[in-house]
């Protein structure tokens, strides 16, 4: 292994490989990846990756919005297909108070050139058709939404970043960070040890513990969060479903199988256990059975878990910590790190380089939380 | 073994595609899995997964043992959603 780097990035997730491949594409050299096992064996691998624009901050329309721009033409740039499939999402809303939010969350949306729209239920049900409009008194509908393969897209950025000469090591585990006068010397590993000046902490479900090997304490926690696939079947229909109030997200992937999961904050386990349980598969299928009653005959094939990198307020932390130069993060991602990836790792580039960035990213700081100025996203799961 | 021989006979994976995958450098049975969807299909592996692991170990020059399968999921009997969900009329 090399003894020497310029940029260090800890986690060869999503987050960790947009970074790399934005640092190397705007010309930085000697930048490499530690990964404790392999490329996307971390959330990254694990996750939906569902891609939406519909938020209700104009910060987080705006950071999706763009993502899904480098999104739509990533394929090509990376010469390897993520498989792309923007069938929309369809937000549905169970109660007044929903619909209210919604109308807001339209109004800024379209205000930023996002394509989304309020639908009546039996709009819903034109563009869902297999849909049981049970509860539904409304919803929002993005048609530009989509998925991406998650797997295909984080190898897409490894391989294009090694191309532009980072050097990605797997099983690699960071297990301390040297400083001196608040700044970064050096990281150790299993494998040896290399003198650097810039580590970013893109280890997802580990960035607490990547901290204190820093000896700073970054406000994150990791829990649990399941998925579940069917067997591939006939078409049916293809958007993504969601709701918050009934806290579901499920969608037909273009390959037949059907995918998703819920959020479970108050159950789910706290830390890095990534088992499965029963109670989810059976919740969750009869969240999907409610919803689109012809999915009981359909057979669940898999399910597993990942972990989602909680910050207080369910929002990343980006940039440079205060006390530690040359310390970076990009980290707190709960469940939208995937979408956001493109982007974000395009800014952190930026920040790393020319020391600013092309899209403020500068309330995402991690002196929000002391501030009191954390951010209110009414639509995360 | 020829390229266009199927390896995992639920997803129409061929040794060609496998061997891909292991020329980049990908040689866990996990990244192969995630790679090719070897193993992901309606069988969950029980028809492929012997075949893949022994390949994998021959291109490796491996043991089979020694073939990394960090997180194995033990493929489970396909259940319907109605009856996870409860409702019993099957
Ligand atoms: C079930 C589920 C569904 C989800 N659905 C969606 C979705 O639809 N859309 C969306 O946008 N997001 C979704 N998410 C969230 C998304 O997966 C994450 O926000 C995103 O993948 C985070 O990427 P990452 O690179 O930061 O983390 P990871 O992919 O976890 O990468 C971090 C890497 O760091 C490595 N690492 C940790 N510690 C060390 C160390 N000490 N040394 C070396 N390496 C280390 C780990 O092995 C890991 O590979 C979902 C998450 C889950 C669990
Ligand atoms: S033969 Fe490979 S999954 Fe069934």
């Amino acid at each position: 292994m090399i003894k020497k780097a310029d940029i260090v990035i800890i986690g060869g997730g999503i987050q960790g490989c947009s970074i790399a491949y934005n640092l190397a594409k705007k010309g930085a050299k000697n930048i490499v990846i530690l990964e404790k096992n392999t490329c996307a064996s971390g959330s990254s691998g694990r996750c939906g990756a569902g891609i939406r624009q519909q938020f209700g901050t104009k910060m987080n329309c705006i950071l999706a919005r763009e993502s899904m721009k480098i999104f739509e033409t990533l394929s090509e740039e990376l010469d390897y297909d993520i498989e792309l499939n923007q069938a929309g999402y369809l937000i549905l809303a169970y109660t007044e108070k929903e619909i209210n939010q919604f109308k807001k969350n339209v109004v800024l949306e379209q205000s930023l050139g996002i394509e989304a729209k309020m639908v009546t239920p039996e709009e819903a049900k034109e563009i869902v058709p297999p849909l049981n409009l049970e509860g539904i008194i409304g919803g929002t509908f993005c048609p530009t939404d989509g998925n991406v393969n998650p797997l295909y897209t984080t190898f897409g950025y490894a391989e294009a970043a090694q191309r532009l000469g980072v050097k990605y090591y797997p099983f690699t585990e960071v297990t301390e960070i040297e400083t001196e006068d608040k700044r970064i010397l050096s990281v150790i590993t299993n494998k040896g040890k290399i003198l650097t000046p810039i580590v970013v902490n893109a280890a997802g479900g580990y960035s607490g513990p990547v901290g204190k090997m820093a000896g700073v304490d970054i406000p994150v926690y990791s829990q649990r969060h399941q998925i579940l696939i069917t067997e591939p079947i006939d078409p049916l229909w293809k958007p993504m479903l969601m709701s918050f109030s009934e806290n579901y997200y499920f969608q037909q992937l273009p390959d037949g199988g059907v995918l998703g999961g819920y959020g479970d904050p108050e159950h789910e386990i706290i830390g890095d256990n990534v088992g499965s349980s029963w109670q989810f598969s059976r919740t969750m299928a009869k969240k999907m059975v409610k919803l689109v009653p012809i999915l009981k005959e359909v057979h669940m094939v898999r399910q597993w878990a990942g972990l989602y990198n909680m910050s207080p307020d369910a929002q990343p932390i980006l940039g440079e910590h205060p006390q530690l130069k040359g310390f970076y993060m990009s980290v707190g991602f709960s469940g939208h790190g995937f979408m956001l990836a493109p982007v974000t790792g395009r800014l952190i580039a930026e920040l790393i380089l020319d020391g600013k960035t092309s899209i403020p990213i500068d309330k995402l700081d991690i002196g929000r939380f002391k501030r009191g100025e954390l951010i209110c996203e009414p639509s995360v799961v | 073994m020829k390229d266009e021989t199927i390896i995992c006979r639920c997803e129409d994976v061929t040794w060609g595609e496998i061997r891909q995958a292991l020329e980049k450098g990908y040689t866990t049975l996990n990244e192969i899995k995630r790679i090719t969807r070897a193993g992901m299909g309606r069988c969950q592996g029980k028809t492929c997964q012997s075949i893949l692991l022994r390949e994998i170990a021959k291109y490796c020059n491996k043991k089979i043992e020694e073939v990394d399968v960090t997180t194995f999921r033990p493929p489970t009997k396909p259940v319907k959603l109605g009856t996870l969900a409860g409702d019993n009329d099957d």
